[in-house]
Order: C-alpha cells, then sequence, then structure tokens
C-alpha cells in the first residue's frame, strides 16, 4: 500500500484499484474543530480535482478536492454522527471515501510523502 | 486576502502571540491570532466557563477633549456633546460620570457607518473629553468624520498605540480583583481610570461576548506587563479571534461590515435601545426623516437570529428562500456554536417571514437548510449590573 498527497492536503491511500481518500494531519490542524461533512454520493464519477466533499470547521466551510479520476464506492458514514474524527484521527479512522481508481497513471503526478512533507514545512 | 505579511501592522503583544502558539492572521490591517494551540471551541467554552484575555489592539480607542474647558464639569461636558451628538443617535448628554454607551455613527441617509462606545470620565476634572471605541475596519474615517465635526471645538486624540485587552467571562472579575481592586466597584458598562504600576488604564465593564468582563486599554510601555499578569491566573487564558467571533454571535450582538453596513438602520438592525428617547423627539440625528418613519411604520427588513436544524452551518452570503424558491433575505453571519452546538446565524428577513418562531430556509451549496427564527440573544447575557456605590 502506498500513500499520495495533493498539494491541498487530501491524501490518498492505494490498495491494488482502490484509493481512500481523506486529508492530512496538517489540514485537519489549520482547519480546527471540524463540525459538519458533506460526503459524496456512493456512484458518483469523479475527475480528478473535482470537488467530492466539504468540510465544515467551526470557522470555515472547505472543499475537499478528489486526488484523481474515479467512481464512489463507499463513504465514512461514522462522520455524519463524529466529524470531529477527522480532528481525531485524519488518516485512520476520519477518512472520507473510498473510490476505484480510473487511471493509475494519475497518481504519479501527485505528492510522495517526502515532497509533502517538504510541501509543508 | 490582499494583504501581505509586509503590510500587515504588528500589535505591541505579536511576540507574545506568537510564542503563545497563536496562528497570526491578517485581519483588518493587523496580524492577530486567530486561535492558539486548543483551538477555537476549546478557548470558545473556557471564556464560557472562565475567564478568556483577547488582544483586541487592532480597534479603535481614543480620547475627545474640548479645547477650551471652563471647568464647570457639567457644562464641559454638555459642550463636548454637542459636538459629537449630531454624528450618532445616542443620549451623549445624558451620560453621567463614568458611564458607557453603545451608539452608532450614522449617514444623512440613516445608515450606520458604524458602532461605537462612548463613555464620560468619572473625575470631575476630567469633564469635557470623552472615551471613544471604534472599529478596527472603521476607525481611520470615523476618526476623520469625528475630527471635521470638531473643527476647533475639540481635540481628538487616537490611543490604537496603546494595547486594548478585553477579558470576559464568568471568572474575570474574580481575576482582577488581586490585579486592579479598584474595577470591582464598577457595574456594566461604567469605566474608570485605574492605576496600575505608577501608571493609569482606563477600564471599562464592557465587552463582546455576552459575559461579564473588562475592557482595559494600557499605555504601550504596559501591554506586556499586564498581559503576562493577567495570564499568570490560572483562571485566564489567551483567546483568537475565532472564538471571538463565535462567542458575540451566540450573544447575538451584530458585527461592523458584516451585519451592519452604510445601508442599514437602526431599526433595520434592532437596535432600537440605541435611539435615545430625547434625541427621537428631537428627530435631531443623520438620517432622522427615515429613521423614525421606520420606526412608525416598521422596517421593510429586520435583523433576526436563525438556529438551523441538523449540523450545517449557513454562513454569510447564504440566501434565505421562500417556499417557492425565492430569495427573500440573506445570512450576514454564520457558525457553529459550540454552546448549543448547533449551527447559528444573524441575518436579514422581511418583517413578514421574521416572527419568533417562524421557518425559514437558507441555501448552501444548492441544498436546503431549513432552521427557525428565535429569540436574540442566543445565549443568554451574563452581565454583571450594578449601582455605582
Amino acid at each position: 500500500m502506498t500513500t499520495r498527497y495533493t498539494k491541498d492536503h487530501e491524501y490518498i491511500r492505494v490498495d491494488g484499484s482502490t484509493g481512500t481518500v481523506g486529508i492530512t494531519p496538517y489540514a485537519q490542524e489549520q482547519l480546527g474543530d471540524i463540525v459538519y461533512v458533506e460526503l459524496p454520493e456512493v456512484g458518483r464519477k469523479l475527475a480528478q480535482g473535482d470537488e467530492a466533499a466539504v468540510v465544515e470547521s467551526v470557522k470555515a466551510a472547505s472543499e475537499i478536492y478528489a486526488p484523481v479520476a474515479g467512481t464512489v464506492t463507499e463513504v465514512n458514514e461514522a462522520l455524519s454522527g463524529e466529524p470531529g474524527l477527522i480532528n481525531s484521527s485524519p488518516e485512520a479512522d476520519g477518512w472520507i471515501y473510498r473510490i476505484t481508481i480510473a487511471d493509475a497513471a494519475e497518481l504519479d503526478g501527485l505528492l510522495d510523502a517526502d515532497a509533502y512533507a517538504a510541501h509543508t514545512a | 486576502m490582499a494583504d501581505t505579511a509586509e503590510d500587515l501592522k504588528q500589535v505591541l503583544l505579536d511576540e507574545r502571540h506568537r510564542a503563545l502558539g497563536g496562528r497570526m492572521v491578517p485581519f483588518a490591517g493587523y496580524a492577530l491570532p486567530l486561535q492558539y494551540a486548543g483551538g477555537i471551541v476549546a478557548e470558545h467554552l473556557w471564556t464560557r466557563d472562565h475567564a478568556g484575555l483577547f488582544d483586541v489592539s487592532h480597534m479603535g480607542p481614543a480620547f475627545l477633549s474640548l479645547a477650551e474647558k471652563s471647568g464647570n464639569a457639567d457644562a464641559d461636558h454638555a459642550a463636548i456633546a454637542r459636538v459629537v451628538e449630531p454624528l450618532v443617535c445616542g443620549d451623549i448628554l445624558g451620560l453621567k460620570p463614568g458611564q458607557v454607551r453603545y451608539t452608532l455613527l450614522l449617514n444623512d441617509a440613516g445608515g450606520i457607518l458604524d458602532d461605537l462606545m462612548i463613555a464620560r470620565p468619572a473625575e470631575p476634572g476630567a469633564a469635557g473629553d470623552l472615551y471613544i471605541v471604534v472599529n478596527a475596519g472603521t476607525k481611520d474615517a470615523d476618526f476623520a468624520r469625528i475630527s471635521e465635526a470638531a473643527g476647533g471645538r475639540a481635540t481628538l486624540r487616537r490611543a490604537d498605540h496603546c494595547a486594548l485587552l478585553a477579558l470576559q467571562g464568568p471568572e474575570a472579575a474574580a481575576v482582577l480583583e488581586g490585579l486592579l481592586p479598584a474595577c470591582a466597584e464598577l457595574g456594566f458598562m461604567q469605566h474608570a481610570e485605574v492605576p496600575w504600576r505608577g501608571a493609569t488604564l482606563t477600564v471599562s465593564r464592557s465587552g463582546y461576548t455576552g459575559e461579564d468582563g473588562f475592557e482595559i486599554l494600557a499605555p504601550p510601555d504596559e501591554a506586556q506587563p499586564l498581559f503576562d499578569a493577567l495570564l499568570s491566573d490560572e483562571r485566564v487564558r489567551p483567546i483568537g479571534l475565532g472564538a471571538r467571533d463565535s462567542l458575540r454571535l451566540e450573544a447575538g450582538l451584530p458585527l461592523y461590515g458584516h451585519d451592519l453596513d452604510d445601508t442599514v438602520s437602526p431599526v433595520e438592525a434592532g437596535l432600537n435601545f440605541a435611539l435615545s428617547r430625547r434625541r427621537r423627539e428631537a428627530a435631531d440625528f443623520p438620517g432622522a426623516g427615515r429613521i423614525l418613519g421606520e420606526l412608525a411604520d416598521g422596517p421593510s427588513r429586520l435583523r433576526v437570529g436563525i438556529r438551523f436544524d441538523g449540523r450545517l452551518p449557513a454562513r454569510e452570503g447564504a440566501p434565505l428562500v421562500d417556499e417557492t424558491g425565492r430569495t427573500i433575505g440573506r445570512v450576514t453571519s454564520g457558525g457553529f456554536s459550540p454552546t448549543l452546538e448547533a449551527p447559528i446565524a444573524l441575518a436579514f428577513l422581511p418583517p413578514e417571514a421574521a416572527g419568533e418562531g417562524a421557518r425559514v430556509t437558507a441555501m448552501v451549496r444548492d441544498r436546503p437548510v431549513t432552521g427557525t427564527v428565535v429569540e436574540l440573544p442566543f445565549v443568554p447575557h451574563r452581565y454583571v449590573r450594578k449601582a455605582r456605590p
């Protein structure tokens, strides 16, 4: 399994043809207390860069973009009742949605862990 | 935002905010802490339960002084009141010594140019002065307007090179008991000059959170010692702009530039209490024609509080629609209330849709979000009203 990152602070954890998308610990720290998450619909086809979800913090609404193209297969329903999971566990229990990756080549254009760390340094 | 780090003005306590982990953001031309490490919700709840310390040095404190004082306190106060009253709708003449009043700077069309505090000094020797605090984003224009109106009769001395700190919350008074004992004598909306380490602080019992609290103007040299002394009390934590906004929203207090602007009248804004009886009877304030007409016949829109169902906040700019989808109003401030754990907003609606209990629909990203018009404030005020001994 590998994880790739966008400059907008989404991560995609890749397991075969499935990607799990969420926001990074850095992003949740910047957003602060999250009070609501608008999840995408299962079955929705996303192009790379499409607005896939919206995360509302106390202060502001932030769009979550699709790191790569694909079809939404699953969303994290736990976030509806407990949006703070993104704060407490952004990379595990606070994942947002899963997609079937349409074109694995798009992953090559994303940042790896080292490049992302440099991006947020 | 257009501001770049180089353009931003620094407050005196800039270093302190950074050392405390403050996330500095541009606001009204200044770099100010949005929040510290604990986050907005923790800061908000701390202020409701204990005492929060806010640096509001970006705001516009100033002293307006009569050029030629007679030495008769009441006559000098009347003279300085005559300088300011033509600009505002409040009764400045009627201020008692030490009293602070919330009032509105109006244009000739009855629109609000700013909301501000005007105070009469407690000491008879200082009669003929007024202590004025205006908003950060409007201060240059406000000060120019007041100076122009004063002509040669009075001089405006800006104090925005000083530090303005707000200590807010149910434990604020107890914190100041040891540090500034004279503050205990102040009732809500009273102010006094208070000695501190050989300097003088201007302290008013007032604030922008709905809690009991104090706003303290400190000379530049005293900014850090006072900030440190207040923070050394374990009941006090530093609070950023984020929680300042969520606290004032829960308290139903309008924010200039968002809920108030130069088209909104005091009646539309639900600020009738700021239209003093004497001024209404005299009809001698800017825009009196429109404003008195709205008092008699009702305004065409009203500022209301809305509590939304569910958890999705409707924020500033969100349209409010009727059952046919027609836009009838707009959210002017909205967010998530940490105290109520629900989305709340201030908005303008036509009077027929603005009654308490009326159901409303906001559109958020093309999705309808339903809510109910509720009485303001959302969270009850806990001001300490007491007579000055």
